[in-house]
């Protein structure tokens, strides 16, 4: 009885073993992510890692081209723009359909913007649509014929084209939308070089080839998308040969399989910041020399080489040089001079008061915060500033942070991923975005120059005038020192070796329609 | 009989109201609001507000929780915010997961652990006794997280026997096979302290028994030493083991939600792992209710056969 009950289980769970070798199949992309999607519907969510997802199922007006963060035509074939900067007309791509078989149309454009615009809208109650504040400038969205579609805007805005190309600008189908309603985010249907396929809850996400896609059908049979939120299950499940490709590899595990030649180790400098957000309303911080050094006391480049192992690199300003046309090349990062420090907190009359430090367990960009704070808080130490650490859940520490740090805390983390240079700044360092105005300026830093060079940024549409604008605003908040500049993440990937043609894009988006995997 | 589980049915109603009640009231004291995770880095305290009461989530508390009893009484758990669809659907896909998950453990560890506590009394102070303890000792205190990772180490990684996780092959697959195929790991795992208190205490048990002077009576009468054993022992220390049986079968249920996380188990505990901290209140609230529920059928079940096997009890 007993051997025979030993053998019979046994041989019920090993009978299957040789069938083992976790081999992904010739043709189909295998992507090991971070987290199940929230939902497919572009306008809904805010992740990076749905982002990731979604620019492979849908367009939009335009896109960013290969390895920038530069827009060219999509669904759109050509635009122009008034000289007054408020009126956006596209001319759109004939005979795109979408995946649910209906055309893509003026008429469809501007269903999409409509029901995240409007609150009157039939489909507004599809949403919420968290990000639909980058429109906010839209007036009015016209269908002039089936080809031709207006934008007017309230005002000049010129970040709108580089909105149009961030996934809630992509375009989804109306019909789909009708027809789902609520749903709509389960039943995607878009122009996309994949088609949705199927989706099993904590399982799989499967997009199968669009074979008549309108920039020319992939390669790949299918992508599908793991969810694997626990990081060592999913390092485990790579090495096993389980993905075909896994993003956001920790930083202890990336040498691991750089050394191993049966994987190919990506790198990709992103639009990320990495800073401290500095009271500038209560002392110590409402003083700028104290400011500047916080800036001089932390050593960066230990963090970003030891905590960080590599994986990020010191941040010089604001704007992260991902914005290549913005970023200002002549900035150099505060170097560490913890002599500097003590002397400026003397100056800033500094007498040891006790500073609260937020520090959030994880988040969206936050990398290892725990880990980053501590080390932050020795270093000020060592330049006499008596630093306590309070510690909160991503989420509590939001709902801290962006409400503003009066009264509560003298410093706080905060990372920001976004698509044009125009966004962190205009939302975070404005005197008009202060917490008590809707913007997310918590430590109170104002400047009337910065608020000026801010606006008229928006305002200009010639790029090179614009990058003029944003590069002088960069001089001025790295002097002011309203934040401490603390590191620029470079994403990471890593693929089988036999994954062809994979790219790192620097808007952090996985694009996957000229992916190859022969076998 | 039926009357006794009829009765048993409707004491449990109180104690899951009771339950979500509780759930309700941790999950309002506990900061972050659902508002913040669906916004992320973008919340302003202005669009959270406005979420909020889009959502609901403005009124009273004690409304809210009226609402959703309201809605539970015609089969409708609420609407996922995070997850975009209906909390019952989620609920029931995830929860067979789990029962095959769990259901799987308490199979294995039943057997291991029976069969074990067996040998070990029969063979008391031998070397299979001795080994055995040993072994009961380790997986009692082996956290099973940590097993988890170590069996993936080395029988997915090095060894590339088993996969690392989830249920079915990602491409094609999905029959009976495939499915045990994933299941080893997770279910070994996940069984492990409960074959270990299982063997114990089903040792303990056989001990006393084989002391009496019924199981001397039926061997002096020549029965065989495995008629005595399996027929007559086994029967009445089986009375003792099984209500301990149906409390292990809350642990593993429990267990679970670590062991799913761990091995990408699609099943209700990484769901609310996720819920919980994505504040989705209503589907930590909807899982709550069905592990409660299940945790109540499992310990009236083993009363039952409890009863069936003791005649005293009835």
């Amino acid at each position: 009885m007993k051997k025979f009950l030993a053998a019979a289980l046994a041989s019920a769970f090993l009978a299957f073993a040789p069938q083992a070798q976790a081999q992904t199949p010739p043709n189909v992309l295998v992507v090991g992510q971070i987290a199940e999607p929230k939902s497919l519907d572009p306008h809904a969510v805010t992740a990076v890692n749905d982002f990731r997802i979604l620019v492979n199922l849908y367009d939009g007006l335009v896109r960013y081209k290969d390895g920038t963060l530069e827009v060219e035509p999509s669904l759109a074939e050509s635009w122009t723009i008034s000289d007054d900067g408020k009126t956006y007309t596209f001319k759109l791509k004939e005979g795109v359909t979408f995946h649910d078989g209906s055309p893509f149309n003026a008429e469809a454009v501007k269903f999409n913007f409509d029901r995240m615009l409007k609150e009157d809208h039939p489909f507004h109650d599809t949403g919420p649509f968290p990000l639909s504040f980058f429109f906010s400038t839209v007036e009015e969205v016209i269908a002039e014929d089936d080809t031709t579609v207006t934008f007017k805007l309230s005002a000049p805005y010129a970040p709108f084209l580089s909105n149009l190309a961030y996934p809630t600008g992509l375009i989804v189908s109306p019909e789909a939308v009708k027809q789902h309603g609520k749903d709509f985010g389960r039943n995607p249907s878009g122009t996309g070089a994949y088609k949705f396929g199927e989706w099993i809850a904590n399982s799989k996400m499967v997009a199968v080839r669009n074979d008549d896609y309108w920039d020319g059908a992939p390669d790949l049979e299918a992508l599908i998308y793991r969810p694997i939120t626990d990081a060592n299950t999913r390092i485990a499940e790579m090495l096993s040969g389980g993905l075909d490709v896994m993003v956001e590899v920790p930083p202890d595990s990336l040498q691991q399989f750089k050394d191993d030649s049966t994987f190919k180790v990506l790198e990709q400098a992103g639009p990320h910041v990495w800073f401290l957000i500095l009271n500038a309303k209560e002392a110590p911080f409402d003083n700028k020399a104290a400011r500047q050094a916080a800036n001089y006391a932390i050593n960066k480049k230990a963090l970003v080489e030891n905590i960080l192992q590599g994986t990020a690199e010191v941040a010089a300003g604001p704007t992260p040089p991902a914005f290549a046309w913005a970023y200002n090349e002549g900035l150099e990062p505060y170097p560490y001079d913890p002599e500097k420090a003590k002397e400026l907190l003397k100056e800033a009359g500094y007498n040891g008061e006790e500073v609260t430090f937020y520090v959030t367990e994880g988040g969206s960009g936050m990398l290892d915060p725990i880990a980053m704070g501590t080390a932050i808080q020795a270093d000020l130490q060592a330049v006499g500033m008596n630093v306590k650490i309070e510690t909160y859940e991503w989420n509590t520490f939001l709902g801290k942070v962006n409400p503003g740090l009066e009264g509560k805390a003298g410093m706080a983390e905060m990372a920001w991923m976004t698509n044009d240079p125009d966004t962190l700044p205009f939302l975070a360092l404005r005197t008009e975005a202060m917490p008590d105005k809707g913007g997310f300026n918590s430590g109170y830093y104002s400047n009337a120059k910065v608020d000026e060079l801010l606006e008229k940024a928006r305002e200009v549409t010639d790029q090179g005038e614009r990058a003029k604008l944003y590069k002088e605003m960069q001089e001025i908040v790295q002097e002011d020192a309203p934040w401490v500049f603390v590191a620029n993440w470079k994403q990471n990937a890593v693929t089988k070796a036999s994954v062809e043609d994979f790219k790192l894009q620097p808007s952090f988006f996985l694009m996957l329609q000229d992916v190859k995997k022969p076998q | 009989m039926a009357a006794y589980i009829a009765r048993r049915l409707l004491a449990a109603i109180p104690v899951l109201f009771g339950l979500t009640i509780i759930v309700f009231l941790i999950m309002a004291m506990i900061p972050g609001d659902p508002a913040t995770a669906i916004l992320g880095s973008y919340a302003t305290p202005e669009n959270v507000a406005k979420l909020n009461k889009d959502l609901g989530l403005d009124k009273p508390l004690i409304q809210q929780y009226f609402i959703w009893i309201g809605n539970l009484f015609q089969g409708d758990l609420g609407r996922s915010y995070t997850l975009n669809r209906p909390v019952l659907d989620e609920v029931m896909e995830r929860f067979s997961a789990t029962l095959i998950l769990a259901g799987t453990a308490l199979l294995l560890c039943s057997v291991f652990g029976l069969l074990a506590g067996i040998v070990s009394a029969v063979r008391q102070y031998g070397w299979a006794d001795k080994i055995i303890t040993l072994l009961v000792l380790i997986g009692i205190s082996t956290p099973s997280f940590w097993l988890g990772l170590l069996l993936i180490l080395i029988f997915a990684v090095n060894l590339r026997l088993f996969p690392a996780s989830g249920m079915y092959a990602i491409y094609g697959g999905g029959d009976l096979p495939d499915l045990l195929y994933h299941l080893a790991l997770p279910a070994i795992t996940l069984s492990v302290v409960a074959t270990g208190v299982i063997a114990r205490l089903t040792r303990t048990a056989m001990l006393e028994v084989l002391r009496q002077d019924y199981i001397r009576t039926a061997r002096a009468k020549g029965l065989s030493e495995r008629k005595v054993i399996y027929k007559h022992a086994f029967k009445a220390a089986l009375v003792g083991v099984v209500p301990v049986i149906g409390i292990q079968a809350g642990f593993v249920i429990g267990g679970a939600v670590y062991i799913e996380t761990v091995f990408q188990w699609p099943g209700i505990g990484s769901m609310l792992v996720t819920a919980i901290s994505t504040r989705d209140l209503l589907l930590v609230q909807g899982g709550v209710l069905v592990v409660a529920a299940a945790y109540v059928l499992f310990n009236l079940l083993a009363d039952v056969v409890q009863t069936i096997l003791d005649p005293r009890l009835r």
